[in-house]
C-alpha cells in the first residue's frame, strides 16, 4: 500500500457505467482524503447518484476500479459495511416506528447499543422528537433522522445523497450545522447536491459533474479564482450615466437594464472608493464569481438544477 | 439486541400499529365466522311445509313424525291452488281410505322428499293395519359425531383462510414496501444476511397466526356458536404451521414479482380469493361439483382446511397427517425455491 492510498479514504479510477445507450458514468476518477468533505455537484441526471452507488458497492461498474478504505466494495463486502454509513436519496424507514425506534433498529443491525442511538438523536437535534413516529416528522427532521441512522454505527466514511434536496432554507441551514458537526468528528463525507451555493460553503473540495463526466475538481475557492472572472458592482439605474460609469477608475465594462447598472471590474477597491467619493452607492451590490459561473464557463450553459 | 430480534420487533410494531392491518387480520375474518356461524346455526332443522286437507291415521302419523310442517286447508281445490302457485311443494289430502298427493313438478327436490315421506308413512300405516309385526326393521343413525354442527367445519375453514390471507399479504406487502422505500437496500448496506430478514418475517407471521387461531377458536367456542374441539386437536398444529409457511412462500413470490403495494394487493387477492371459494372456506366443498373438487385438491388451502378440520373436529388419528403435511411441505419447498430465485433486493 502506497502513502497516497493510505491517506485516501476513496480512490476511484476511470469508472464507467452504461444503461443501454445512456452513459450514466463515463470515465470518472477521483480521490477523497480521510477526513475530507467532498461534494459531487451537478444538475439532476448528471450521474451523481450512480457514481455514489458504485462507490458504496450497491452497483457494479462496467469497468474501472473503486477502492473504499483500501478494499473493493463490490461484490457486497461485509467486512467493509460497518465502516461506511449511507444515507439514501429516499428516506428508508420502517413503518410506524418512532425516531428512537428507527435508530435502535438500525443500531442493532450493526450490533451497536441503544445508547448510541440516543447520542445520534442529540447530534442531529431530534432529542425532543425521539418518540414521534417517522411519518409525523417534517421533511427536514426526516432528513436529519436518516443521517442519524447512517451514523448510528460510527462509520469512518459517510455517503449522503442529496441530503438537502426539497428542504426549506431554514431546514437546509440546520442541516449544514449537523454536517459540519459530523466533519468535526473526523468523518470522511462524500455527498452529492445540486445546490452549488451550498457546496461552496460546506465542501473542502468539489467535483463538478455533467453528463456522466467530471468537468473539474478542486477546492471551490480555487475553482472560482481559476475562472478569473471580473467582480460585478451593481447600482440602481440612474445613479450614474453609462458614460460616467465607464470613466471610473477600474471599470472594465458597463451594462444597463431596466433596473440596474452593472460595472464589471478587476480592481474593485479603486472602483468602490471612487463610487463612495461621488456618493453614488444607492442599491449597491457586489458580486464575485460563484460555482455557477464556473459551471457556465465549463459547459457553456447556465446552471439549471 | 440481535439483528433478528430487532427486525422481528420492528415488523411486529409496524403490524400492530396499523389499524387497517389489524382490521383485516382479526376483525374481517371474525365477521365471516360470526355471520356464517349464526346463519348455519340452525341449518338442517328447517322443515318442508306442505298443505293438508282432511284428517285420518296417515295425516296423524305425518304430524306425529314431525318431519314435515303442515298447513291446513278446507278444500282440496284451495290446497292444490297453493301448490300450483308455487307457494308449497305438495299437498296431501286424506278422505277415508284415500290419500291424495298433488305435487309441483317444478320443485322436484322438495316434492320428491314429500312423496317419499308420505308413501313411507302410508306403508307403515298399512302394515300396522294388518296387525302383524313388521318383518324388516331399519336401524338408522348418522355417522358423524352428534356434535358436528356447521360451526365445527366453519371455524377451521375461516381460520385457515384468515391465517392464509394474513401470511400472503404480510409477506408480499412487507417485501414490496421495503423494496420501494429502499429499506431493503438500507438493510443490505448493513452486515445482515437475507436469511435474517426472512426468518424474522416468518416468526412475526407465525406469531400473528397463533393469535388469530386463538381468537377464532375462542369466539367459535362461545356458547352461542358452540364449537367443541376433539381430543386430537393438537395434531392440527403441524398442518397449521406448514400451511402458514406455504402461504408465506406464496406471498414472497407475489412480492418478488410486484413493484407496487397496489399490484401486490391485487395479485395476492387473485391468488387467495378463488382459493377460498374452491377450498371449502365458505361452503363445504363436498357439495361442489366433481370438477371443482378435483381442482380444489391441488390447492394448498384445501389441504390446510382438511388437515385442520380432521384433527380439530373430526377427531382423526395421526395417520391423517400424511397427505396434508406432504402437500403443504411440497408447496413450501417448490414455491419457496422459485421465490428465492426471483427475489430482488431493489427495483432495476
Amino acid at each position: 500500500m502506497t502513502d497516497t492510498e493510505h491517506s485516501a479514504a476513496i480512490v476511484v479510477e476511470d469508472v464507467r457505467k452504461a444503461y443501454g445507450n445512456l452513459k450514466a458514468v463515463d470515465g470518472v476518477s477521483l480521490t477523497v482524503a480521510e477526513g475530507e468533505f467532498f461534494g459531487i455537484l451537478g444538475p439532476n441526471g448528471a450521474g451523481k447518484t450512480t457514481t455514489l452507488e458504485i462507490i458504496e458497492g450497491l452497483r457494479e461498474p462496467d469497468s474501472g476500479s473503486v477502492r473504499l478504505l483500501g478494499q473493493s466494495p463490490w461484490p457486497r463486502n461485509v467486512a467493509l459495511l460497518p465502516r461506511i454509513g449511507v444515507q439514501l436519496q429516499a428516506s428508508a424507514f420502517f413503518e410506524k416506528l418512532t425516531a428512537r425506534e428507527q435508530l435502535e433498529t438500525f443500531a442493532s443491525l450493526y450490533g451497536v447499543s441503544a445508547r448510541r442511538a440516543h447520542e445520534m438523536l442529540d447530534l442531529v437535534g431530534l432529542a425532543d422528537k425521539a418518540d414521534t413516529r417517522e411519518g409525523k416528522l417534517s421533511g427536514g427532521q426526516r432528513q436529519r433522522l436518516s443521517i442519524a441512522c447512517a451514523l448510528v454505527h460510527d462509520p469512518d466514511v459517510l455517503f449522503l445523497d442529496e441530503p438537502t434536496a426539497a428542504l426549506d432554507p431554514q431546514a437546509r441551514r440546520n442541516l449544514w450545522d449537523v454536517l459540519r458537526a459530523i466533519q468535526e468528528r473526523g468523518k470522511t463525507i462524500l455527498y452529492t447536491t445540486h445546490y452549488l451555493d451550498e457546496a461552496e460553503i460546506l465542501c473542502d473540495r468539489v467535483a463538478i459533474m455533467d453528463n456522466g463526466r467530471l468537468l473539474a475538481m478542486d477546492a471551490p475557492a480555487t475553482l472560482v479564482r481559476g475562472l478569473d472572472a471580473p467582480t460585478r458592482v451593481i447600482l440602481e439605474r440612474g445613479s450614474l450615466s453609462v458614460v460616467d460609469a465607464g470613466a471610473l477608475p477600474g471599470a472594465d465594462d458597463v451594462t444597463e437594464d431596466e433596473l440596474s447598472l452593472t460595472i464589471a471590474t478587476r480592481n474593485p477597491a479603486d472602483l468602490l472608493s471612487a463610487l463612495a467619493e461621488r456618493r453614488a452607492l444607492a442599491g449597491l451590490q457586489v458580486r464575485t464569481a460563484t460555482l455557477e459561473d464556473v459551471f457556465l464557463g465549463l459547459t457553456g450553459r447556465e446552471y439549471r438544477a | 439486541m440481535t439483528a433478528f430480534k430487532s427486525l422481528a420487533r420492528a415488523m411486529f410494531k409496524g403490524f400492530y400499529r396499523d389499524k387497517a392491518t389489524l382490521f383485516f387480520t382479526f376483525v374481517f375474518p371474525l365477521m365471516f365466522l360470526i355471520v356464517f356461524g349464526l346463519l348455519f346455526r340452525d341449518a338442517g332443522s328447517e322443515k318442508t311445509t306442505i298443505a293438508v286437507v282432511g284428517d285420518g291415521p296417515v295425516l296423524g302419523a305425518i304430524e306425529e313424525s314431525g318431519i314435515l310442517d303442515l298447513e291446513r286447508y278446507g278444500t282440496v281445490e284451495d290446497a292444490v291452488a297453493k301448490v300450483r302457485l308455487g307457494d308449497l311443494p305438495a299437498m296431501v289430502a286424506e278422505d277415508d281410505d284415500r290419500v291424495t298427493v298433488r305435487y309441483a313438478q317444478s320443485d322436484q327436490t322438495q316434492s320428491g322428499v314429500v312423496r317419499g315421506i308420505v308413501s313411507g308413512i302410508v306403508g307403515q300405516v298399512n302394515q300396522a293395519a294388518t296387525g302383524q309385526p313388521p318383518r324388516f326393521t331399519i336401524d338408522e343413525r348418522n355417522v358423524e359425531d352428534s356434535s358436528l354442527k356447521p360451526i365445527q367445519y366453519i371455524t377451521p375453514g375461516i381460520m385457515s383462510w384468515g391465517v392464509a390471507v394474513t401470511a400472503v399479504f404480510g409477506a408480499a406487502l412487507t417485501l414490496v414496501s421495503w423494496r420501494k422505500k429502499q429499506v431493503l437496500r438500507r438493510i443490505r448496506l448493513a452486515p445482515v444476511g437475507a436469511s435474517t430478514v426472512l426468518s424474522s418475517r416468518v416468526v412475526v407471521t407465525i406469531g400473528v397466526a397463533i393469535v388469530q387461531a386463538v381468537i377464532f377458536l375462542g369466539v367459535g367456542s362461545l356458547p352461542v356458536f358452540g364449537l367443541r374441539l376433539t381430543g386430537t386437536w393438537w395434531l392440527a398444529i403441524p398442518v397449521f404451521l406448514l400451511g402458514i409457511l406455504a402461504f408465506f412462500a406464496i406471498g414472497m413470490l407475489v412480492g418478488a414479482f410486484c413493484k407496487t403495494e397496489e399490484a401486490a394487493t391485487g395479485a395476492a387477492n387473485i391468488v387467495v380469493l378463488p382459493m377460498a371459494f374452491l377450498s371449502g372456506t365458505f361452503f363445504p366443498i363436498d357439495q361442489a361439483p366433481p370438477w371443482m373438487q378435483t381442482v380444489s385438491k391441488v390447492l394448498p388451502l384445501r389441504h390446510m382446511n382438511d388437515g385442520i378440520t380432521d384433527f380439530l373436529v373430526r377427531g382423526r388419528s395421526a395417520d391423517a397427517l400424511v397427505v396434508p403435511c406432504l402437500v403443504l411441505a411440497a408447496f413450501v419447498l417448490v414455491v419457496g425455491a422459485i421465490a428465492a430465485k426471483v427475489f430482488q433486493w431493489e427495483d432495476d
